[in-house]
């Protein structure tokens, strides 16, 4: 009985390393022809009658902007939010507020992503006079919406969680219930936000259908959110389902694949890092 | 094993877009035969034929499917978009019956085929042009050859390059994936690249919707969508050389190649296909089938 509950356990594992196999295995003869120099190029022209290049900086930079972007725009509302959710709001307003911030979670992303096409990115053309508003900020706010429902949902159980008797301690002590709120109780919590703020991250950096239809995926090198810009998940998404087996363009997306899942990987083990260090702390 | 479960994985994601807008992307009428009596002698006239490839043909292949599955109660037909490269995919692994394209194979397509002692059939199934949209308060009416390249290659940044206002020149293209922008890109571009800064849209839809909010967009479509956008966006006329008439893009141009961005559209079929799939080729080339890409918004084959 023993043995069949670990097996369950670990079949996560398991598959966490045949995905890490699988994706080497179809990118791997990249590395010989034409090597993976050809990575670190400065522009993506899968299909071209000229010279195709597989440069993938400029994905890894329009997957970041967003990132952080998305991140900016949704740290405030979610953690304020939370905060107001947790600590302030009565019974009844909470009982209304959490169940439609957690539907907005369940809106399916293409759902959101027409949403953004028709009415975001010409309201973000209007509103900062551009000739478009098929650019990185636009693609940044969408994502910013399906991680606020994460941010908030985890950071209010965070600070839920912080003992009573902390607050009882700080307002025994003469501290406005602010000033509790922003010095104790939200300090106390700060590894649950952190955590949840990863995990808003986690999102969005693997979101691909929202961002595919409102960033404008030009592969172009800038930081500038009025750009366009091309993420690593809507040109897998866009491109795989077209390209011919073992070509080097078919290897190349397994290595922005490859890319994609080093990032994510790195995000987790910083947010672990994170939550250890507070635990110490 | 692996390669084929990626693959449909995929292509769903692909397919998922144009699905939400145009809803019918598999089509599968419950007309089989009913399995009550006889059911030997059923299976012999019924037959399972998949479609499968290019977004571009999807809304014409289906209205075939429906009037042949209406005219022969015993045969069911499914059709699937995904792109003309993952019909040809599917065709060469032996998932689909018949493959739509909006291209022709590939050099490199044929040699894998023919690796895999595939005998492939083209068969021209119908004519599209390919149409240049912009928003319809753009001044600019007509745009020749030579200009259209220039604007898709990023030569050309702003609309009073080629007799418009002053502002900047918003390029859309289709995904690299689309037998569309295949095409647009050897007969338009003669062959250059597009320019890094265009936006690449994941769906002729979404071109559409993007060139119909933005007065300083242009995007192409095929004829079929075209038709179905007027009013929303405009098309503009091509002219061959500085000198020539601007020809605006219709039927009756494309019939007598007067419109110069035309292209043929294809069924691709193993020779060793069933009698039922050569049946249904047939059918779409005949005279009903023809009338339903007129229909339909293409043109037929002459």
């Amino acid at each position: 009985m023993r043995l069949l509950f670990a097996a369950a356990s670990s079949v996560s594992i398991l598959v966490v390393a045949l995905i890490f196999v699988f994706l080497f295995k179809e990118g791997f003869p990249f590395v010989r022809e034409p090597g993976l120099g050809a990575l670190f190029g400065q522009r993506w022209v899968p299909v071209s009658f000229q010279k195709v290049q597989f440069g993938i900086l400029p994905l890894i930079l329009g997957s970041g902007l967003v990132t952080v972007l998305a991140t900016a725009l949704a740290l405030p509302f979610g953690v304020g939010g939370a905060v107001y959710i947790a600590e302030i709001a009565g019974v009844r307003e909470r009982e209304i507020l959490k169940p439609f911030i957690e539907f907005l979670a369940a809106i399916p992303s293409v759902v959101l992503g027409f949403f953004g096409l028709v009415v975001l990115a010409p309201a973000v053309k209007a509103v900062f006079g551009l000739s478009t508003g098929l650019n990185a900020l636009s693609g940044a706010l969408l994502l910013a919406l399906m991680a606020i429902p994460t941010i908030v949902s985890i950071s209010e159980d965070a600070i839920r969680s912080v003992p009573q008797s902390y607050r009882e301690a700080s307002l025994a002590l003469g501290a406005t219930a602010v000033e509790t709120t922003w010095r104790v109780t939200v300090p106390a919590a700060l590894s649950g936000i952190v955590a949840a703020a990863m995990l808003g991250m986690g999102r969005v950096v693997g979101e691909t259908m929202a961002v595919l239809m409102v960033t404008g995926n030009a592969p172009i090198l800038t930081l500038s959110p009025f750009e366009s810009v091309r993420t690593m998940t809507a040109t897998i998404a866009a491109e795989m389902g077209e390209v011919t087996y073992g070509s080097t363009h078919y290897q190349a997306l397994f290595w922005v694949g490859i890319v994609l899942l080093l990032f994510t990987f790195l995000l987790n083990l910083v947010s672990h890092w994170v939550l250890g260090t507070q635990r110490k702390a | 094993m692996i390669h084929e479960f990626s693959l449909k994985g995929i292509s769903m994601i692909r397919t998922y877009a144009p699905l939400l807008f145009f809803t019918t992307l598999v089509l599968c009428s419950g007309c089989g035969p009913s399995q009550t009596g006889g059911q030997s002698a059923e299976t012999k006239e019924g037959a399972y034929i998949t479609i499968k490839g290019s977004d571009t043909l999807v809304h014409l292949v289906t209205a075939w499917a429906e009037a042949y599955m209406e005219a022969h109660p015993g045969v069911e037909i499914s059709v699937t978009g995904g792109g003309s490269g993952t019909g040809i995919a599917a065709l060469l692994n032996g998932t689909t019956d018949i493959c739509a394209a909006s291209r022709e194979m590939s050099q490199d397509e044929k040699t894998q085929a023919a690796g895999k002692g595939l005998q492939v059939q083209e068969q021209t199934v119908a004519r599209d042009a390919i149409v240049v949209v912009v928003h319809p308060d753009n001044p600019v009416n007509a745009l020749t050859l030579e200009q259209l390249a220039k604007i898709f290659e990023g030569a050309y940044v702003k609309w009073s390059d080629v007799g418009g206002g002053e502002d900047d020149i918003i390029v859309l293209s289709r995904e690299s994936s689309s037998g569309t922008y295949a095409f647009f890109q050897e007969h338009v571009l003669k062959k250059q690249d597009y320019s890094p800064k265009a936006r690449l849209m994941p769906a002729t839809s979404a071109i559409v919707q993007a060139v119909a909010q933005d007065a300083n967009a242009i995007g192409y479509v095929g004829l079929g969508y075209a038709a179905e956008a007027k009013g929303t966006v405009k098309a503009v006329g091509v002219k061959v050389d500085a000198s020539a008439l601007a020809v605006q893009p219709s039927e009756a141009t494309v019939r007598d190649a007067s419109y110069s961005v035309a292209r043929a559209l294809y069924f691709y079929v193993p020779a060793q296909a069933t009698e039922a799939v050569k049946a249904f080729v047939q059918f779409c080339q005949g005279e009903t089938g023809q009338q339903i890409v007129e229909e339909n918004g293409f043109v037929p084959v002459q």
